[in-house]
């Protein structure tokens, strides 16, 4: 098990590696790869079993990304884990490219499903959780990452009441809630309050929490999977562009790739030295 | 000048905004990218945000028609027709005067790759009974079928462009008329009848093609539904040949719709082009090469289409 500092350093790294890649493709989704960074450290060098070099093995805990746009960050985990080379992470948006906009299960099966229609993840990590109760062979757990504004698609309701229906106790679902959507902010478009209540009235064991906090992420993690007769979810209030000043809590910075000078920037802030 | 079809339909929406106090606008998160942004800030009271939601919306938008407003509700093509169910039975059944607005059409769109794309939308939309299928090629022409639908009854489907077009009307003597083909270039040995994003491309397919000796007529089909049957049929006479072209999926759209309707016309082969296969990521003008939905890919497709022969050996 790694350190905290350790996979603070390894956020560092998700952050500065998906912000490369978006300006490397020119286009992409900064704001949410940068506000999930240590949601995702925690889950790919934290809990999650998986093997590098054989994504198809039957009995890895599965991830499903249902926020589809932030795969950048995603991708960035698989490098850092070594299940993905440096040089393919160039390939972000590229024609013929596995790292394509959004998750693609077929050209890479690491990812779990595909994603970027919002609001399809969460179901789809249910039929997983129920795969896994009728497989007498294999033990894994469901993992889901969603988007705040992505809360407000039916289909999430559909699949957060199936999940409470089945006891689905070895389902952890974690909402980055970064307050931003895409044309402003989440409480003013839709908004989602009281979301603790809801999810908890949905059966659902429901914990909030920093979701730039590793500690308290794992923590949470851990109080979820304990409770085996009910799925996890956990509300991880994070800032939308976290680490890079000019990013965060913006929509602006939705879904807008940085130029060389604003990446140079963005890369200092992050490791913590000076822009000359 | 070029002009997203996108941006076109964001401006006249805005314009329709003063004259029509019964138009609303619906939209789910994407007020940015559909354009519908000018009109929710010069009419606040009358631009409904969803959230995303695209099948609420819907629904709502069906209501909205029903308490006798008149709403366009928009969102990516993907998005917006992937509601198809409320659309059918909230909108299409109810016959409820709801414009139904899919930007970000085709592979067109590039790097977001296959989830953004819309390319299977004019075959679900073309199905139901009293829906109108409204495609434009061209900014001017976006403007003024967005002027059109917003004084059409009944239910409609109106099919953008992320990217910018280049126009190929001319904007001083340009109307909108519904229904009818444009005869943009006449030829005797090949008909392309193309839609949307590809209507320029096809008519530089069609000079080059010129130097090379098929002289092809190009037609655009703005209205997809209903279709202009009567050109069709004349186009049948006069070339024998249609190929059709689009950046939609090749089944269910333009080209199935051209089929449909000329399916008892004695003595006309119909080739249809598009795109085959899931989106990907890339840029435009990969995707386009890839997809053979550029100058050169559609001049090489009619190509192999009226010389048959000539195709294979030169490969
Ligand atoms: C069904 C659907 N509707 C619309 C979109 C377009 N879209 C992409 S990202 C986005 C905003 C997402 O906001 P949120 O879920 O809060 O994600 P985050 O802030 O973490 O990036 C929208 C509307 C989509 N991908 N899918």
């Amino acid at each position: 098990m790694r350190s905290i500092e350790e996979l603070e350093a390894i956020s560092r790294q998700l952050r500065i590696r998906s912000l490369r890649m978006i300006a490397k493709a020119n286009s992409g989704h900064p704001g949410g790869s940068l506000s999930s960074a240590e949601l995702v450290a925690a889950l790919y060098f934290g809990v999650l079993n998986y093997r590098v070099g054989d994504p198809t093995w039957a009995a890895r805990d599965r991830f499903v990304l249902s926020k589809g746009h932030c795969v950048p960050v995603l991708y960035a985990a698989l490098a850092e884990a070594g299940a993905l080379e440096d040089e393919e992470l160039e390939t972000l948006r590229m024609i013929d490219s596995r790292l394509q906009g959004h998750p693609d299960h077929v050209r890479l099966p690491y990812m779990e499903a595909a994603t970027g229609s919002l609001g399809q993840g969460l179901s789809v990590a249910v039929g997983m959780a129920l795969a896994e109760r009728l497989d007498t062979e294999n033990d894994y757990r469901t993992y889901c990452l969603l988007g705040d504004g992505e809360l407000q698609a039916g289909q999430v309701w559909e699949a957060a009441m199936s999940g409470g229906k089945f006891g689905l106790g070895k389902l952890t679902a974690i909402v980055d809630y970064n307050k931003v959507q895409l044309d402003g902010y989440v409480r003013n478009i839709m908004d989602l309050e009281p979301l603790p209540d809801k999810f908890t009235s949905f059966g659902w064991h429901t914990q909030e929490v920093d979701g730039h906090d590793l500690r308290a992420i794992l923590q949470a993690l851990e109080n979820g999977a304990a409770r085996e007769d009910r799925p996890s979810m956990i509300i991880a209030h994070t800032v939308k562009g976290k680490g890079v000043s000019f990013m965060e809590d913006t929509a602006a910075w939705h879904g807008k790739a940085p130029t060389a000078d604003e990446l140079e920037r963005a890369v200092a802030e992050i490791t913590g030295t000076q822009a000359a | 000048m070029a002009k997203a079809t996108r941006a076109a339909f964001g401006e006249a929406l805005a314009s329709v905004g003063e004259t029509h106090p019964k138009v609303v606008v619906v939209d789910a998160d994407l007020s940015c990218s559909t354009n519908t942004r000018k009109f929710a800030d010069a009419f606040p009271d009358r631009f409904i945000q969803m959230g995303i939601a695209e099948g609420n919306m819907v629904s709502a938008a069906a209501g909205l028609a029903l308490g006798g407003m008149v709403p366009f509700a928009a969102s990516f093509a993907c998005f917006i027709t992937g509601r198809f169910e409320q659309i059918r039975v909230s909108v299409g059944y109810n016959n409820a005067n709801v414009k139904i607005v899919g930007t970000h059409a085709g592979c067109g769109i590039g790097e977001d790759g296959y989830t953004q794309m819309g390319l299977e939308d004019l075959a679900v939309m073309r199905s139901l009974p009293n829906m109108v299928v409204v495609q434009p090629g061209d900014g001017i022409e976006a403007y003024k079928a967005t002027e059109f639908l917003a004084d059409y009854v009944g239910p409609a489907y109106l099919r953008l462009t992320r990217q910018a077009l280049p126009d190929i009307n001319d904007a001083s003597s340009y109307s909108f008329d519904f229904g009818k083909g444009v005869e943009l270039r006449e030829g005797k040995d090949v008909a392309i009848v193309a839609s949307g994003g590809v209507v320029g491309y096809a008519l530089e397919a069609a000079e080059n093609l010129a130097k090379e000796g098929i002289d092809a007529a190009v037609v655009n089909i703005h209205t997809i539904k209903p279709i202009d049957v009567a050109l069709l049929q004349k186009l049948a006479a006069s070339t024998g040949r249609i190929l059709t072209v689009e950046d939609h999926g090749v089944v269910g759209g333009l080209g199935s719709a051209v089929l449909e309707a000329l399916s008892e016309t004695p003595d006309v082969v119909i080739r249809t082009h598009g795109v085959r296969g899931y989106g990907q990521s890339g840029t435009h003008a990969q995707l386009y090469d890839r997809h053979r939905l550029d100058a050169n890919g559609i001049a090489q497709t009619t190509k192999e289409f009226v010389w048959p022969e000539r195709a294979e050996a030169t490969g």
